[in-house]
C-alpha cells in the first residue's frame, strides 16, 4: 500500500472539552476514507488541524512519509490539502471567480485576471463534470452549485487530498448522485477524498475505508466491504443502535393547525406558496415531502408569521393566525424549529442558557424584579443540556462552540420545551448522527403522544417515511399528492417530487 | 446693464464657491477615503476625527522644528497611521467594541494633541509656521472660469482627487482589492484561503490613519498654518457620514465629500457677506444638517460590507 498522510497521537484540547485526544489516522493514495463519530465527536476539528485552521496540541502529520506543519491553510493548500467546510466558506456578494481569486498565488499585482480564472473554471468544470457559471454571483446560487463553487475552489488550487466534510447534509438525493460521480472521477485522476458523514448508508456505497470517531478518541479503522450498517453504527455509539423503529400508534385528537388555500411569495418576491391546503390533527406527525427550494421555506415560515401571507387563511385551533405576529403566535401556542439554525434559530455568539431563556425571557420566573433571574435560567439549562444529552462543559458555553449536532439539540430542545400545541419542524435532522436522530424522532413520538400536532418539513425521505403518519408531497408550492407511508411504491412517491404525476386528494 | 451685473455677480459668487467647496472637500475626501480601506475590511472607524487631530498637531510640529511643510505633512500622516495602530490593536488583537474604542481614541487624541502643543508651544501658538501654499496647474489654471475653480489648488487637494480613481482601481481591480473586501465580507472565508485577517485589517487601519493624517496636516498646514486646540472640530465624523452617504466606494465619497465641503463652503460665504441675520452658531450647523439630511434620506438599499464592526477572534 501506498500511504499518502499520517497524522499521530493528534490532541487538541478546548479548555475542558477534549475534541481530539489521541487520534491517529492514515490515508492511502486513491482511496475515498471515510471518517464517522456522533456529533461533537472531533470529526470537524481534526480536519481543520490537517487544513491548518488549528493548531494541534500534540501530534505530529506526515505527508509522504515527511513530517509537515500546517501552520495555515495557505500550507496546506502547498501541501495539496483543500478541505470543503461543513459551512461553506465563500462570500455571497462575489462572482465564483472572484470567489475562487481571493488569495490565490501567481496573481499579477495591478490587475485581476477575471477571464483566465473563469477559462479555467470552466474547464475544471468540464473534467469532473461540475457545472457552474464562473460569472455567476454566488449569493443567487442553490446550496447545490455552491457546493460545486467550493470543490472547484480547492481543485484550482491544485488539492490532490479532498476534505469533504458532510457534503451531503445539504444535498437533494439527485445532487449526491452527481457528487459521487465527481468523486469518483476525481480518484480516477489520482486523487484521493477524505469523506465525512452521518449517513451509513452513503459511507457504504463510495468509500473503502472507515475510521469511527467516539469522543475524540479513534475506535478502529476498517475496510468498507468488511463491515456492515449495523457495526458501524455500533462502533459510533458505542452501544446497539435500531436502524428502524416502530412508530408510535396514537389516538387523532381533534383538528389543530389548519392551512386554507394558502399563498405566498419568497424573498425575492417570486410565488412560493400556491394554494396550500391541509390540516394537523392533534396527535399526528404530517410529513411534507420534497426537494429542497419547492416553497417548504416559505410555507414554514409563513405558519410562524416571517412571511407575509398573500392570501388564503391560517388558523390554530379555529383561531385566524393571519394578522398575528410571530411572537402573538408563539404565545397561543404555536413553535417552530427553522432550517437555518445558525441564521434565524439561534443567536450563536449568545450562551446555550440564553439561547434556552430568550422566548420567555420578559416571563416569570426568566425574570425577577424586572432583572433577569440568572439562577433559573442557569438551572433551567442544565435540566435541558441533561435531558437532551447536550455535549457542552457548562450552560455559559456560546452556541456557536457547539458541534453543529448539538446545536440542532438546543434549538429543539426550546421549541419543544415550551408546550407548544403545534410544532412546525424543518429539517430537524440533518447534519445530525444516528444517535442524535434517533433521539430527536423518539422527542418527536413523545411529543406526539402527548397531542401535539406535529408538521414535518424535511427533504430526507427516509425521514419522512419513517416518522409521519401522513405525508404530503410538495412540488413548485403546490401540493402534488397525499399518501400514507408503506402504502403506495417509492417510485410512485419520487414521481410526485418530481412534478411529474400529480394525485388527486 | 443690471441684469449683466447681477448674472456676473452670481458667476463670481459660484466659481468662488465651488473652488472653495473643493479646498473643504479635502480633508473630508482623504479622511473617507481611508475609511474606505477600514469599512472594506470590516472595521467601523469612529476613529477618523482623532487620527485627523493628531496628524494636524504633529504636522505643525513638523513643519515648525524641521522647517518644511512637507517633512510636517510625512509625520502627520504617520501619527496619523500610529492612531490607526492603536485602533487596530484595541479592534483587531483584543476585539473590543469598535465604537467606543474609537470614540475612546478621539478623546485621547483631542487631549494629547492639546497637552502636547502646550508643552511644545507654550501658552502661545507660533505665528508663523512654514505651511502648505496653492500650486496652480500650468496652462491648465489659465482656462476662463473653470481654471480658478479646478487648478488652482493645494497639491494635497490634487493628491486627493487622483487617489479617488486608484483607490477604486484598488478595490475593485486587484487581487489586493478582492483580498480586503472578501476579509470585510466573510472574514471565515478569506481565513480558509490562508489569508491573515488580521494581517490584512491592520493594513487597512494604518492606510486609513495615514490618510486622515494628511487630511489634518492639509487643515492645519494648508488652510490655516496653526494648530489650534480641537481644531478638526468634527470633520472626522462628518467624513464618516460622507463614507456611508458615498455607500463605502471611492466614487461615492468623492460626491458626499464634495456635497459636505459645499455646505461647509456655501455657510462660511453666507457668513462672510453678513447677508442674512442669521446667528452663526446656526450657519455653523449647516454641514451637519446637511449630513443627516443625506443620512435620512438617500442612502438608499446598499448594504455595508457584511463583516463592518465585527472582531474576528479565532482560537488556533
Ligand atoms: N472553537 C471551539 N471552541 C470550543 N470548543 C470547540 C470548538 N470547536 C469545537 N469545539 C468542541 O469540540 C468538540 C468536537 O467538535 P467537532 O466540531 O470537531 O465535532 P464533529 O465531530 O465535527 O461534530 P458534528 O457531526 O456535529 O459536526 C465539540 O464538543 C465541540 O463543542
Ligand atoms: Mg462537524
Amino acid at each position: 500500500m501506498d500511504t499518502l498522510l499520517e497524522m499521530k497521537n493528534i490532541k487538541k484540547y478546548f479548555g475542558e472539552v477534549k475534541a481530539n485526544d489521541g487520534i491517529d489516522l492514515d490515508i492511502q493514495r486513491g482511496e475515498i476514507h471515510a471518517i464517522l463519530g456522533e456529533n461533537g465527536a472531533g470529526k470537524t476539528t481534526l480536519m481543520n488541524i490537517l487544513y491548518g485552521l488549528y493548531h494541534p496540541d500534540q501530534g505530529e502529520i506526515l505527508i509522504k512519509g515527511e513530517e509537515v506543519q500546517i501552520s495555515n491553510p495557505k500550507v496546506a493548500l502547498h501541501l495539496g490539502i483543500g478541505m470543503v467546510h461543513q459551512h461553506f466558506m465563500l462570500v455571497p456578494p462575489f462572482t465564483v471567480a472572484e470567489n475562487i481569486s481571493i488569495g490565490l498565488e501567481g496573481q499579477k499585482l495591478y490587475k485581476l485576471d477575471l477571464v483566465d480564472i473563469e477559462d479555467r473554471v470552466r474547464e475544471l468544470s468540464q473534467k469532473y463534470g461540475l457545472e457552474v457559471d464562473p460569472k455567476a454571483k454566488v449569493s443567487q446560487l442553490s446550496v447545490g452549485v455552491q457546493q460545486r463553487v467550493e470543490i472547484i475552489k480547492v481543485l484550482y488550487r491544485g488539492a490532490e487530498i479532498l476534505v469533504l466534510d458532510e457534503p451531503t447534509a445539504v444535498l437533494t438525493p439527485q445532487e449526491v448522485k452527481e457528487l459521487f460521480i465527481v468523486l469518483k472521477n476525481f480518484v480516477v485522476d489520482g486523487g484521493t477524498v477524505i469523506f465525512i458523514s452521518h449517513k451509513l448508508k452513503e459511507i457504504m456505497e463510495i468509500t473503502d475505508r472507515v475510521t469511527v470517531l467516539r469522543n475524540g478518541t479513534k475506535i478502529s479503522t476498517v475496510h468498507t466491504k468488511d463491515t456492515s450498517e449495523k457495526e458501524l453504527a455500533r462502533m459510533m455509539v458505542g452501544k446497539e443502535v435500531l436502524l428502524k423503529y416502530e412508530k408510535v400508534e396514537t389516538k387523532k385528537f381533534e383538528k389543530v393547525l389548519s392551512l386554507k388555500d394558502v399563498y405566498c411569495k419568497n424573498v425575492k418576491g417570486l410565488s412560493a406558496v400556491n394554494g396550500v391546503s391541509f390540516d394537523v390533527y392533534g396527535g399526528e406527525i404530517l410529513g411534507i415531502a420534497g426537494v429542497d427550494g419547492n416553497g417548504q421555506k416559505e410555507l414554514a415560515d409563513v405558519i410562524s408569521g416571517i412571511n407575509e401571507i398573500d392570501s388564503g387563511e391560517i388558523s390554530l385551533n379555529g383561531q385566524n393566525l393571519n394578522e398575528l405576529s410571530p411572537y402573538e403566535r408563539i404565545c397561543i401556542g404555536l413553535g417552530y424549529v427553522p432550517d437555518d439554525r445558525r441564521g434565524v434559530g439561534l443567536l450563536t455568539p449568545f450562551s446555550i442558557s440564553m439561547n434556552l431563556a430568550i422566548k420567555h425571557i420578559s416571563q416569570q420566573p426568566y425574570k425577577k424584579y424586572g432583572l433577569l433571574n440568572h439562577a433559573y435560567i442557569e438551572q433551567n439549562a442544565k435540566e435541558i443540556i441533561a435531558e437532551y444529552q447536550v455535549k457542552t462543559p457548562s450552560g455559559q458555553v456560546p452556541v456557536s462552540n457547539l458541534s453543529g449536532g448539538n446545536q440542532q439539540k438546543v434549538l429543539l430542545a426550546r421549541e419543544i420545551s415550551c408546550q407548544p400545541q403545534a410544532l412546525v419542524i424543518s429539517q430537524p435532522t440533518r447534519g445530525l448522527d444516528i444517535g442524535a436522530m434517533e433521539f430527536i424522532h423518539k422527542t418527536l413520538f413523545r411529543k406526539k403522544s402527548d397531542g401535539t400536532a406535529i408538521l414535518l418539513i424535511s427533504s430526507d425521505l427516509d425521514e419522512i417515511l419513517e416518522v409521519s403518519d401522513r405525508v404530503l408531497v410538495i412540488y413548485e408550492g403546490t401540493i402534488m399528492g397525499e399518501f400514507i407511508p408503506g402504502l403506495i411504491p417509492i417510485e410512485e412517491i419520487g414521481l410526485m417530487m418530481a412534478g411529474v404525476v400529480k394525485k388527486e386528494r | 446693464m443690471m441684469g449683466l451685473n447681477v448674472s456676473l455677480f452670481s458667476l463670481l459668487f459660484l466659481s468662488g464657491w465651488i473652488a472653495s467647496s473643493i479646498r473643504l472637500m479635502t480633508i473630508l475626501l482623504l479622511g473617507s477615503l481611508g475609511a474606505v480601506f477600514t469599512a472594506r475590511s470590516g472595521i467601523t472607524n469612529i476613529g477618523i476625527e482623532g487620527m485627523m487631530l493628531m496628524g494636524s498637531f504633529v504636522a505643525v510640529w513638523g513643519s515648525y522644528t524641521f522647517g518644511n511643510p512637507w517633512i510636517g505633512v510625512l509625520l502627520g500622516g504617520m501619527a496619523g497611521a500610529l492612531v490607526g495602530l492603536i485602533l487596530g490593536v484595541l479592534s483587531i488583537s483584543v476585539g473590543s467594541n469598535q465604537v467606543v474604542s474609537g470614540t475612546i481614541i478621539n478623546l485621547f487624541a483631542l487631549g494629547l494633541t492639546s497637552f502636547l502643543s502646550a508643552v511644545a508651544f507654550g501658552t502661545s501658538a507660533p505665528s508663523q509656521v512654514p505651511s502648505l501654499g496653492i500650486v496652480p496647474v500650468p496652462l491648465l489654471s489659465k482656462i476662463p472660469f473653470f481654471g480658478p475653480i479646478l487648478f488652482q489648488h493645494g497639491l494635497l487637494t490634487y493628491f486627493a482627487v487622483c487617489l479617488v480613481p486608484v483607490v477604486w482601481w484598488i478595490m475593485y481591480k486587484t487581487p489586493t482589492g478582492i483580498i480586503i473586501r472578501a476579509v470585510g465580507e466573510q472574514p471565515e472565508a478569506a481565513d480558509t484561503l490562508g489569508i491573515s485577517v488580521p494581517l490584512v485589517r491592520y493594513s487597512c487601519v494604518l492606510v486609513s490613519g495615514f490618510l486622515s493624517g494628511i487630511g489634518g496636516a492639509f487643515l492645519s498646514l494648508g488652510q490655516l498654518s496653526v494648530f489650534m486646540e480641537n481644531m478638526i472640530a468634527g470633520k472626522g465624523y462628518i467624513a464618516l457620514a460622507a463614507l456611508v452617504l458615498g455607500k463605502w466606494s471611492p466614487w461615492g465619497v468623492l460626491g458626499s465629500s464634495f456635497l459636505f465641503g459645499a455646505a461647509d463652503a456655501l455657510q462660511l460665504r453666507i457668513q462672510s457677506m453678513g447677508l442674512l441675520d442669521i446667528p452663526v452658531e446656526f450657519l455653523q450647523m449647516l454641514p451637519y444638517v446637511a449630513a443627516m439630511v443625506a443620512l435620512a434620506g438617500f442612502i438608499g438599499k446598499a448594504a455595508p460590507p457584511a463583516s463592518m464592526g465585527k472582531p474576528y477572534i479565532k482560537s488556533r
